[in-house]
């Protein structure tokens, strides 16, 4: 089958790729745009590694054909925050020691980032929740909840609540 | 039907350094005109931490400030020979390497210091600042970078340092096995309260209560880092994951995160510790190993703790809601409820 | 933190930290190289069988196909790790020859333009092959008719001429005789894959001046570079090794396993070769922790004392030694726990059975060991009627006792670690126990 073109918004800027049928989004990321701060831990959806947002919403991409995402906005961990790691959630994961290797980490930050978008007061089990789909080897999960909840006290501008 | 509570405990030792030693660590640690020290490593950071805890011996035993050193590794062509990182050797070997080249740059820095300043080695000391001074004459002090860049540019000196550290291969008796495995032992004692569900066989870890003793920390956070990580994993071999869930049979064997069962954060229990410091009489500022130990003594204790729960000895792993409900129909059996 | 330090002892930030959080941090697959290829592995789909022949010709003709490795270009294929430590023998291939020991063994590199063609290649190769019978079982393993693993006729590794490393202190036969309670147990446990959230991988580069650069997620750099070296027989300083930043490790990522091949596929086609695991490949091909079988038979007094402990193990090893001999050494020096046993006796066994090869996990030898000892622990806590903090600290040892192998203890702190736990639990210990140090015995002995 011939290949197609895809538009689409990656942060703030269009971009276009060429793509054969069936590709996904973690591919395209990956491989065709540089946006390696997806990761890729298991391609099967199974460990939440390769988390974007799409229009805000958390997604796997590396379940998504990228086809899906024509005309949307997507965003990766480079696009969402800032190089600098001021956003009050990177500043919390780095007090909280919410990361080890630090392969999971572009996929919890997203998933927490979403989280607190939607819902900037979650409850502890609300975060427990979100982060089911993610998996990390290294720090048992306790400093990544307890890095969302301090983010989620701090609020976006990074002043306590 | 009943949740059934219980708690278990468990102590443990673990070796510091490859079994029977022969594992050699070098570092190569040299000044920059700008006053920062590189300390080249080939070592990895398998996301303990080791190149934190590296940078901060070598900024300990030079003087300087951690923001001074730089931690350069793993590339063979610029670091020099590492065995590797495993067998809880890392922070032990290359720290030990670290402190002998630390050592010889520290005393090219004092020479040429001593020179600049026109003063005896013995009188100068670190503010641990960045800076170096005449002891007693707060105004006589240099910026280290201002040191270092008189040892280039007027002296013609380097200011560097090599070390190496080994335990020698220890030979190992076919007959008696008597052997010399290791550098050192650090300790530890779990507490694991559960609670058992006697209708389903789901066990709740509620919490696991540790000591460890460790030598000496380096870096404290990184510690706890792998303690309430060792728990994670240790609560996951005790309860949750098998490649081949029905060992010796290879069928059914795990292909994927979904097959694999690990616990996730929901599953975490409290978990509380205590840290001691007992220094090594071999390791860099008293370390010892730590990343492995961790995961250990938490098997066991929830292990036990089943028993004391429930009644049920279980002596398989992992413990599945199979076998303890097995347990539970058996020992109702032999008691005739 | 003692006064004098100024930086040790203190939670520093993490110098790696940004670089996470921004995922910035280069992990080994982020890179790109121009012309890249790819090498995926064509491996044995049943556990035990001789090859009678390998039809390369349909995958030769999917697009994007590159080349084939098999063992004929493989210059030294053996991929014995422990070589490099003096470990005989060497007894595993890179690329299979005439026989494969257990479900996943590669017998066949592809190399192609994409990770597709590489897979659709691979799905293509046609094996002819001779199933034999296979054995899963330790102990059946070890029984005579059993199905033989090694090339060597039976399935233990062999240590100086002995089936298993062995331990003697004392007698313990005689201490059993007078022990007041004999208490046993057999402990077993399952493979455990180190699971690491980034999988194994390495991406060789042939360089202008004739030296390759092998940029890969290894926990031992030199380790990887020197057996590199040996089984593609070229110097060692004609290879660069990059590495640094490993998503993980536990032990999962030191068996030097894609390195080699990915090198070899960079020699002949004189491009980047990529060759990283699936997480399939990484749950069922890599490198698990050992299943273990302990048995355990201590020799007990009716105040608590373990006088005699004899310890027989079986790791199984899977098709292929990996780091597992060393493992039961290591084993055999932590089998009687950190506990004064004046008598005692261990056999560790490496048994070799037609399952993927097991090889270093966090807590190597030892994990299993622990969990078994501790738990027998309290079994002859049970026995003799003492509580589970009471028989630890009855027999724990001592700085200056000697340990089964001969070893004096040294920085043993057992005694104060469990005061410490049980002050944070608010267990209140009996004075005597309270006032225990780990010290010297004052009669030298345990």
């Amino acid at each position: 089958m011939a290949s197609t073109i895809v538009t689409f918004e990656l942060g703030d800027r269009e971009v276009e790729v060429m793509v054969r049928p069936m590709t996904t989004l973690q591919t395209v990321l990956r491989y065709q745009l540089g946006q390696t701060a997806v990761k890729e831990g298991c391609r099967q959806g199974g460990c939440g590694s390769c988390t974007v947002l799409v229009d805000g919403e958390p997604v796997m991409s590396c379940l998504l054909p990228v086809e899906e995402v024509a005309g949307r906005r997507v965003d990766t961990l480079e696009t969402a925050m800032p190089t600098d790691g001021s956003d009050p959630l990177q500043q919390a994961f780095i007090e909280q020691g919410a990361f080890q290797c630090g392969y999971c980490t572009p996929g919890m930050l997203m998933v927490s980032r979403a989280l607190l978008d939607h819902d900037p007061h979650p409850s502890r089990e609300t975060i427990i929740d979100t982060l089911a789909g993610n998996v990390c080897r290294c720090t048992g999960y306790a400093p990544i909840t307890a890095a969302v909840q301090a983010a989620a006290r701090a609020g976006k501008d990074g002043q306590p609540r | 039907m009943a949740k059934l509570r219980g708690t278990g405990m468990s102590a443990v030792n673990y070796p510091t350094g490859m079994n029977l030693g022969g594992d050699p660590s070098q570092a190569l640690i040299h000044a920059t005109t700008s006053g920062s020290f590189v300390v080249s490593l080939s070592a990895t950071d398998l996301g303990q931490g080791l190149r934190t805890v590296i940078g901060q011996i070598a900024a300990e035993t030079l003087g300087v400030r951690m923001e001074d050193v730089v931690v350069d590794t793993a590339d063979t062509d610029t670091g020099p020979h590492d065995m590797g990182t495993f067998a809880s050797r890392a922070t032990h070997r290359v720290g030990n390497a670290v402190i002998a080249a630390a050592v010889e740059a520290r005393e090219a820095l004092l020479d040429v210091a001593a020179e600049e300043f026109e003063a005896a080695r013995s009188d100068l000391v670190f503010d641990g600042q960045g800076n170096l001074m005449v002891q007693g004459a707060p105004d006589r002090s240099l910026k280290i970078a201002d040191i270092a860049a008189a040892a280039q540019f007027k002296y013609g000196k380097t200011i560097a340092g090599r070390g190496a550290w080994m335990k020698p291969k220890s030979p190992v008796d076919p007959e008696t096995g008597a052997m010399d495995p290791d550098s050192t032992e650090a300790h530890a004692c779990t507490v694991a309260e559960v609670e058992v569900d006697t209708e389903t066989g789901e066990v709740t870890v509620l919490s696991i209560k540790s000591a460890y003793e460790v030598g000496q920390q380096v870096n404290p956070a990184l510690v706890k880092g792998q303690i309430v990580g060792g728990a994670w994993m240790g609560l996951s071999h005790a309860l949750y994951e098998t490649t081949q869930p029905y060992y010796p049979d290879p069928d059914h064997a795990a292909k994927d995160f979904s097959e694999y069962l690990m616990p996730g954060a929901y599953e975490m229990p409290e978990i509380e510790c205590v840290v001691l410091e007992y220094p090594s009489s071999n390791g860099p500022y008293g370390v010892k190993g730590v990343g492995e130990m961790t995961a250990n003594s938490p098997i066991p204790a929830i292990v036990n703790a089943i028993y004391h729960a429930t009644g049920v000895r279980i002596d398989e792993l992992p413990v599945t809601p199979e076998l303890i409900l097995r347990g539970l129909d058996a020992k109702a059996r032999a008691t005739g409820d | 933190m003692s006064p004098t330090h100024h930086v040790v002892g203190r939670s520093v930030a993490r110098a790696d930290g940004i670089g996470h959080v921004t995922g910035r941090t280069v992990f080994t697959t982020d890179r790109a190289f121009p012309g890249l290829l790819h090498l995926k592995v064509v491996r044995s789909p049943v556990h035990h069988a001789r090859i009678r022949g390998v039809d390369l010709s349909e995958a030769e003709r999917v697009p994007g196909f590159v080349r084939a490795l098999t063992h004929a270009d493989v210059p030294h294929n053996v991929y014995t790790i422990l070589g490099l430590i003096g470990v005989e023998p060497e007894e595993e291939f890179v690329l299979a020859v005439d026989r494969v020991r257990y479900k996943g063994e590669p017998i066949v590199a592809i190399v192609a333009e994409s990770e597709q063609a590489a897979n659709d290649a691979v799905a293509r190769v046609k094996l002819d092959l001779e199933e034999l019978p296979a054995v899963f079982d330790v102990e059946e393993a070890l029984k005579p008719g059993a199905p033989i693993v090694t090339h060597w006729g039976n399935n233990t590794f062999m240590y100086e001429g002995h089936p298993c490393r062995r331990v003697r202190f004392g007698d313990v036969e005689a201490a059993f005789a007078r022990a007041d309670h004999i208490v046993e147990g057999v402990y077993d446990t399952k493979p455990i894959e180190q699971a690491p959230t980034e999988t194994t991988a390495a991406i060789a580069v042939p360089e202008a001046n004739g030296r390759y650069t092998v940029y890969t997620n290894t926990q031992a750099l030199y380790f990887s570079l020197d057996n590199t070296s040996i089984i593609l027989q070229v110097p060692g300083n004609q290879l660069h090794f990059i590495g640094g930043t490993v998503g993980g490790g536990f032990g999962g990522k030191v068996d030097v396993i894609v390195e080699p091949l990915a090198t070899l596929a960079a020699m002949k086609t004189n491009r980047p070769v990529r060759y990283a695991f699936s997480r399939s490949e990484e749950m069922q091909v890599s490198s698990t922790r050992s299943a273990w079988r302990i048995y355990v038979k201590d020799g007990v007094m009716a105040d608590g004392r373990l006088i005699a402990r004899k310890v027989t193990s079986y790791a199984d090893s899977g098709a292929y030694s990996r780091q597992t001999p060393y493992a039961l050494t290591k084993h055999a020096a932590n089998a009687a726990g950190p506990y004064a046993i004046p008598n005692v006796s261990i056999d560790a066994y490496c048994v070799f059975t037609n399952r993927q090869p097991t090889s270093a996990m966090r807590g190597f030898g030892i994990t299993m060991a622990s969990f078994a000892l501790e738990v027998q622990m309290d079994k002859i806590a049970e026995v003799v009627g003492l509580d589970p903090w009471s028989v630890r600290f009855i027999n724990a040892y001592h700085n200056g006792d000697m340990k089964p192998h001969r070893k004096l203890v040294e920085d043993a702190t057992l005694i104060e670690t469990m005061q410490a736990a049980a002050r944070l639990v608010g267990h209140e210990l009996p004075e005597a126990f309270q006032a225990m140090t780990s010290d010297p015995r004052p009669d030298g002995g345990a």
